[in-house]
């Protein structure tokens, strides 16, 4: 039965390139914030005005680039990016993540994602999910910049709804429960403890000089 | 017993606990932190109400946003306020966990890829993590090292492990004598240029064969640092004599009756000969020659004597068109052709000892071409600069025109003051050529430090072999 989660479910956003790194996802100068929030106005700053940003600017008085997708009002609350191999390549900063989640994103779809970024989106509940380049072709040619277009996700079976196509998609059980669920992941991990300690008390025998 | 790689025996040796998805708890046994992706990470920590799990196990140290000038200020140096707040955040952090710090202040603070290894802090065997892509490369002592965010910096914190799945190995062989002025600089941009920058994605690498066997640990650390460039999080080479020569004497490495009892461990970690490799690649020294990079990303690489090529050559010709208009390039422009405005000698990648010297032989004597506005040269320590000096290469630097200055990653990325102005061209020691990854609009190549003190006397891009 087809069970649609609402939340990763919407309007998407086409950015049809590959290796899109975290510098350009948020750019440097908006790293020196020492919050997890207040990213979502720089996302793709570098592309999305034609000034050069600051940190703590209003962006009221920036030069908005209007031909870029990210400015165009049809497209202003969509929750699904969709873009094409290697995405959020380079620096491993979460920024990147925090970045997409400000601006509203919760789903990021790609041909294929690099690591840290990867690992990265699910720590903060946004869905990255990899499609076929075929899929992900067919969602590129059928882009249009004049209305908005949908994709549903069925995050419990692992489809994706595109117009008339069916994808499915892979996701571990865990990332899969940790998006339904929200789990602490520290928490969880922290139910380990009595192993960690054991394990620890063992290696330091073997390895006396790893620890002072 | 199965044979094993050595990215499999780390794997085990670390392995604390299967998690019910599949994947592990991995302890950590070195983690170290800088002021940029830390600072939520400990915010997460006090909202839990937990202290690390291990402190001895961490070093910290401000690097990403320092200036490289008036160091003796220390934080009055800093002009930014919100770079200031965010070391001032480090420093604070540092006091209320009672952590192991090197200052502003401190001869040892510097890059924390260079600090590591230069303290002895990185050894073979380990498991090495820090919120900062480029920790790969501290696989260069044969230890599985990996950048992580800041959630896992707070997880590491927090637990003492990182969750992890196991990788993929990817084995890359390269024999043969190098050509003569061909650095390890040389060798990992060819590399990404071959296998692309997401060949490596899921792996990771072992470098191999008598290339790379005859690297220093400099070079070595080169290599691996720029892993993640081809995708891979974390890239190693075995330890062998060079490595153990290295680490003795180092200030946190063993010493005595430890260091001996660390070398037995220590010999062992290399991959068994007949161990299998997911995937493997396999070069011959003499196919690489300088390269420089002429796009956005790391793998639009050429060597020196090749042009800038078509985008009509490549599958995705929006991108490569994009990247030379970002450029200001034509293509079938001749590398040597291309004009530069600023020199960066610097970054984890290119900061160390053998690399200032490697550029100091080349500039000694000569001056900057009258093009060049700016060149910089960013020791990756303050040990570095010290050991520098007694040598006397920053007279060499200064007699040729560069600035030379206080440590830290400075123009790599450009959160300090060291930037690119918009458009400017500059030859670039670093690792990443994105937009505006050295100031916004700036133009960025990569290259080696041979070839980028070879470009500063020319003020353009010349095969370094014929200076």
């Amino acid at each position: 039965m087809k069970q649609i989660s609402n939340e990763f479910s919407g309007t998407f956003i086409c950015l049809d390139k590959s290796n899109v790194d975290t510098d350009q996802i948020i750019p440097k100068q908006f790293l020196k914030s020492i919050k997890k929030t207040g990213f979502g106005d720089n996302l793709f700053d570098g592309w999305r005005y034609l000034d050069e940003g600051t940190i703590d600017q209003e962006t009221s008085s920036r030069m908005v680039n209007k031909d870029f997708i990210f400015n165009n009002k049809l497209f202003t609350d969509s929750n699904i990016l969709v873009s094409g191999e290697n995405f959020g390549c380079g620096s491993s900063r979460e920024h990147a993540v925090w970045a997409l989640k400000d601006f509203g994103i919760k789903t990021v779809i790609a041909e294929s994602f690099a690591d840290i970024f990867y690992n990265n989106c699910f720590k903060n509940g946004l869905l990255a999910l990899c499609l076929k380049k075929s899929e992900i072709s067919k969602i590129f040619e059928n882009f249009n910049e004049n209305s908005a277009q949908s994709i549903e996700i069925d995050l419990i079976n692992q489809v994706l709804y595109y117009g008339d196509s069916e994808f499915k998609f892979e996701l571990d059980d865990y990332k899969k429960k940790c998006l339904l669920e929200g789990l602490d992941e520290i928490g969880a991990s922290l139910k380990f403890t009595d192993q960690i300690k054991s394990f620890e008390k063992n290696y330091q025998i073997k390895n006396p000089w790893l620890f002072k | 017993m199965s044979s094993k790689t050595l990215y499999d025996k780390l794997w085990d040796a670390h392995h604390v606990a299967k998690r019910d998805d599949g994947s592990s708890l991995i302890y950590i046994d070195r983690h170290l932190i800088h002021e940029v992706t830390s600072p939520q990470a400990f915010d997460g920590l006090r909202e839990r109400k937990i202290e690390p799990w291990r402190v001895d196990s961490i070093i910290a140290t401000p690097d990403h946003n320092v200036p490289t000038e008036n160091r003796a200020k220390g934080l009055k140096g800093i002009s930014d306020s919100t770079s200031k707040l965010q070391v001032l955040t480090l420093e604070e952090n540092v006091k209320k966990y009672d952590l192991n710090f090197f200052s502003l202040g401190d001869e040892r603070q510097g890059i924390v890829h260079v600090i590591g290894p230069e303290q002895g802090l990185t050894l073979p065997g380990m498991t090495v993590v820090c919120g900062d892509s480029h920790t790969s490369t501290h696989g260069a002592f044969g230890a599985l090292a990996m950048g992580i965010g800041t959630s896992e910096v707070e997880h590491v914190l927090a637990t003492q492990c990182l969750i992890a799945y196991k990788q993929k190995n990817m084995r890359i062989n390269i024999e043969g004598d190098l050509l003569e002025r061909v650095s390890a600089k040389d060798v990992t941009m060819f590399i990404i240029g071959q296998i692309g920058t997401a060949g490596g994605t899921g792996f990771n690498i072992e470098y191999a064969g008598s290339t790379i066997e005859n690297l220093s640990m400099e070079g070595r650390m080169t290599l691996c640092n720029m892993s993640i460039e081809a995708g891979a999080r974390s890239g190693m080479v075995a330890p062998d004599q060079t490595t153990f020569d290295y680490i003795k004497g180092k200030p946190f490495a063993p010493s005595g009756d430890q260091f001996d009892k660390a070398l037995d461990t220590w010999i062992s970690l290399k991959s068994d000969s007949d161990a299998v490799f997911d995937n493997e690649f396999s070069f011959s020294s003499e196919q690489i020659l300088p390269q420089v990079t002429w796009g956005t990303s790391p793998e639009m690489v050429s060597s020196i004597d090749e042009k800038v090529p078509e985008p009509r050559d490549f599958k995705n010709k929006e991108n490569y068109e994009d990247a030379l208009n970002y450029m200001g390039l034509k293509p079938g422009t001749k590398l040597t052709d291309i004009s530069l405005d600023q020199i960066f000698i610097g970054s984890c990648t290119n900061s160390r000892i053998e690399d200032l010297r490697i550029a100091a032989e080349i500039l000694k004597g000569n001056k900057l071409a009258k093009n060049i506005k700016r060149a910089l040269v960013v020791p990756g320590s303050g040990l570095v600069k010290k050991q520098a000096e007694e040598e006397g290469l920053h007279e060499i630097f200064i007699d040729a025109g560069f600035s030379w200055r206080d440590a830290g990653c400075s123009m790599c990325l450009g959160m300090n003051p060291d930037q690119l102005n918009q458009e400017e061209r500059c030859a670039s020691t670093s690792n990443r050529n994105f937009e505006g990854r050295q100031g916004y609009k700036g133009r960025t190549h990569l290259v080696s430090p041979a070839m980028a003190a070879a470009a500063a006397i020319e003020g353009r891009f010349i095969d370094v072999r014929e200076i």
